[in-house]
């Protein structure tokens, strides 16, 4: 297992593996959101509340899992790179932040539309996890911008990662005292679609969603790593050799 | 391994420029290793991966057997730093910035008068930092190297500034410190005489 | 030579040095502590002046805006913490000294709240009082904000380490502090708030003593290692 991760590790060995990765991680990432789609979006019955509008959990609940879930892996990752000194971790915070980012604006575009209908107005303040994502887009356009502000790529790793750790502290904080906020603002407890009493052909389908944007997640992050390695290691004699082989270099 | 202070196969990259690779050097008490090179060699670089500054791309420097990040605080209670920037405070007169670093470094005062007669800054005491000379900022820089009482001295440029009067200063002191068995490294683009033993690194 | 037996220093030596240090500083320059200061009472009386409130009004939204005054005097000042140090090699010879750098960075940390953070407490109550809040609130008020603003003080020390010797690093000081600050800010101003309708508000006071010693115990940490990475 240890040497196995540890192959893993170097850079050459990765980039090897993740391009046999890549192509299953996106065939069974789209096969479940196809699953999910179809029948969350055609068979699963309507809310009795919310008729047809509910359907677009089908998106903003997978959305809001993978943006945090994306934090996650971006603090592992920077932790990881920070204490063993391991690039590669490093690469994959970068390339995870992004993804993340999108992911987030994805959420707070959905959740903003489905709020329209609900609440009669495109944004509530009131609501803890719209408010939440909202702080989270902010976390992941800081971390960014530092990455952007600092011209050397080591020092921008280990500047981000430090800033991403502190993040990674502050979230459950930041979530809890959101919601406390909100406890106290009345007429603001619209949502509780979310819970475990959903009927199963309404669950089934928002679990597929989920594990496909995971996979999905999975598979733009090694490419983005991928290509992140690719540009960090480009003075590397494998990647020379990959770029022109050796044959064609004489 | 009898050395006091090593470096062993260091590699430094800035950027994508690779400023020196499978440099070694392996130092003991009372001797000096003088950094060459011209601007931009890497000199500073080089004495700030010493002094743990900065992070090697590979190699370590090893003190007193340790490598200095496994026991960087000792490490560094042994070592005092001279570099371009002297590091006081321009609105704090020379003792007031004298008397925070002998506090950081829990060293006595007892000294001062001493040392500050030596380096002949003593009209100069009650005068807010900033309105030194470049050269007598470097001669309140020197008299931090000698109340830190530190075994490893690391001096960048250490003769900038300086007039000849000064330079000659900055050499006897380093020779002085050598002869009581203490460590110096030294970088310059300027080459020196000091009577000690020397060796010496060129970058390129 | 004497170094072979020399002990480590004390622990408190260079934590009371460097705050000793800042504050004669300050006490020679000291429009860097005056102008946050005046920063946090024109911003505070802009809101009366551009939203010409009811007094039912500035009495209900006064906590949020001391709170939101109060984050933006902070975040300005917090930008000069390290940059003097950074520029003049002094931040060199703090990393290099034998003291543990969280130790020392804790200190930078309790001169600027004491620059900073103190000074603020105590010029709020004149600009509660022009918000006509009652006096029993102003106490509440202090209280939130002595704790809050140490909390800001420990935070923003991360950011500006992070931050210094960058282009540009105002602006992005702000951008990594603000989102992470925000659980001060909402109990903070919460408290105040629930504290002058007259309703219970004893938790919002535990949760802000909570996060300033969760931050004094973490905060010191990250910013050592932030000052190191961004002094290479």
């Amino acid at each position: 297992m240890w040497s196995f991760l540890h192959k893993l590790a170097s850079p050459p060995h990765f980039y090897g593996i993740s391009a046999r990765m890549i192509p299953w991680f996106y065939a069974a990432g789209l096969l479940a959101v196809a699953y999910g789609s179809v029948a969350g979006l055609f068979y699963a019955p309507a809310d009795e509340e919310m008729n047809d509008g509910f359907r677009i959990i089908y998106v903003h609940v997978p959305a809001a899992f993978i943006s945090m879930s994306a934090y996650m892996v971006m603090a592992i990752g920077a932790g990881i790179g920070l204490i063993w000194r391991m690039k590669l971790a490093h690469a994959v915070a970068a390339g995870a932040a992004p993804l993340g980012a999108w992911f987030t604006f994805l959420a707070l575009i959905t959740g903003s539309i489905w709020g329209r209908p609900m609440w009669g107005t495109w944004w509530e303040w009131g609501d803890p996890r719209l408010t939440s994502e909202l702080l989270l887009l902010f976390l992941y356009f800081g971390y960014m911008a530092l990455r952007a502000a600092i011209d050397d790529t080591a020092k921008a790793d280990k500047a981000s990662a430090v800033l991403a750790l502190v993040g990674a502290v502050n979230i459950p904080i930041i979530h809890f005292s959101v919601e406390w906020w909100t406890s106290l603002h009345q007429g603001s407890t619209l949502l509780k679609s979310g819970g475990p009493a959903m009927h199963p052909d309404m669950l089934y389908p928002l679990l597929a969603m989920i594990l496909g944007f995971a996979l999905l997640f999975a598979a733009l992050l090694l490419a983005r790593v991928r290509t992140e390695v690719l540009h960090r290691e480009r003075r590397t004699r494998w990647v020379r050799d990959l770029i022109m082989p050796a044959g064609e270099a004489a | 391994m009898t050395e006091l202070l090593s470096g062993n196969d260091l590699c430094l990259l800035r950027g994508d420029r690779c400023l020196f690779q499978r440099l070694n050097f392996a130092l003991n008490c009372g001797e000096l290793l003088f950094v060459e090179g011209v601007n931009g060699s890497g000199k500073t670089s080089l004495l700030r991966g010493i002094a743990g500054l900065l992070d090697f791309e590979s190699g370590y420097i090893t003190w007193d057997g340790q490598k200095i990040l496994d026991a960087y605080q000792g490490f560094r209670s042994d070592l005092v730093w001279l570099s371009h920037r002297v590091g006081f405070k321009g609105e704090l007169n020379l003792l007031e910035n004298l008397q925070f670093e002998s506090a950081l470094r829990s060293c006595s005062m007892e000294k001062t008068a001493a040392v500050i007669e030596r380096l002949s800054l003593a009209p100069l005491t009650s005068l807010p930092f900033r309105y030194l000379s470049a050269g007598q900022q470097r001669r309140v820089a020197l008299a931090r190297m000698l109340l830190a009482n530190a075994r490893l001295w690391i001096m960048d440029e250490p003769f900038t500034y300086l007039d000849k009067a000064g330079q000659a200063l900055v050499a006897e002191l380093i020779s002085e410190h050598l002869a009581g068995g203490g460590l110096c490294v030294a970088a310059s683009h300027q080459a020196v005489d000091i009577a000690a033993p020397t060796q010496r690194v060129t970058l390129q | 030579m004497s170094g072979q037996d020399r002990q480590l220093p004390g622990l408190m030596e260079g934590f009371i040095a460097i705050v000793r240090r800042d504050l004669l500083l300050a006490w020679k320059r000291p429009g860097d502590v005056l102008n946050p200061l005046f920063f946090f009472a024109m911003v505070a009386s802009l809101f009366p002046l551009a939203a010409a409130p009811s007094p039912e009004q500035l009495m209900l939204n006064g906590p949020g805006v001391v709170w939101v005054a109060a984050l933006l005097a902070t975040l300005l000042s917090l930008n000069s913490l390290f940059l003097s140090d950074f520029e003049d090699g002094s931040l060199d010879q703090i990393i290099l000294s034998p003291q543990p750098l969280p130790l020392l960075g804790l200190g930078k940390a309790a001169a600027h709240w004491l620059l900073s953070g103190l000074p603020l407490v105590l010029v709020s109550p004149l600009i509660a009082v022009s918000y006509r809040m009652p006096a029993d609130i102003v106490g509440v008020m202090m209280l939130t904000l002595a704790l809050g603003t140490v909390s800001l003080s420990l935070l923003g020390a991360i950011g500006a380490a992070l931050t210094v010797g960058l282009n540009r690093g105002n602006a992005l000081l702000s951008l990594l502090i603000m989102p992470l600050a925000m659980p001060v800010l909402i109990f903070g101003a919460r408290t105040v708030s629930l504290a002058a309708t007259g309703d219970p508000y004893a938790a919002g006071i535990y949760f802000l003593a909570a996060y300033c010693m969760l931050a004094l115990t973490l905060a010191p940490f990250a910013t050592a290692a932030a000052l190191k990475i961004s002094n290479e």
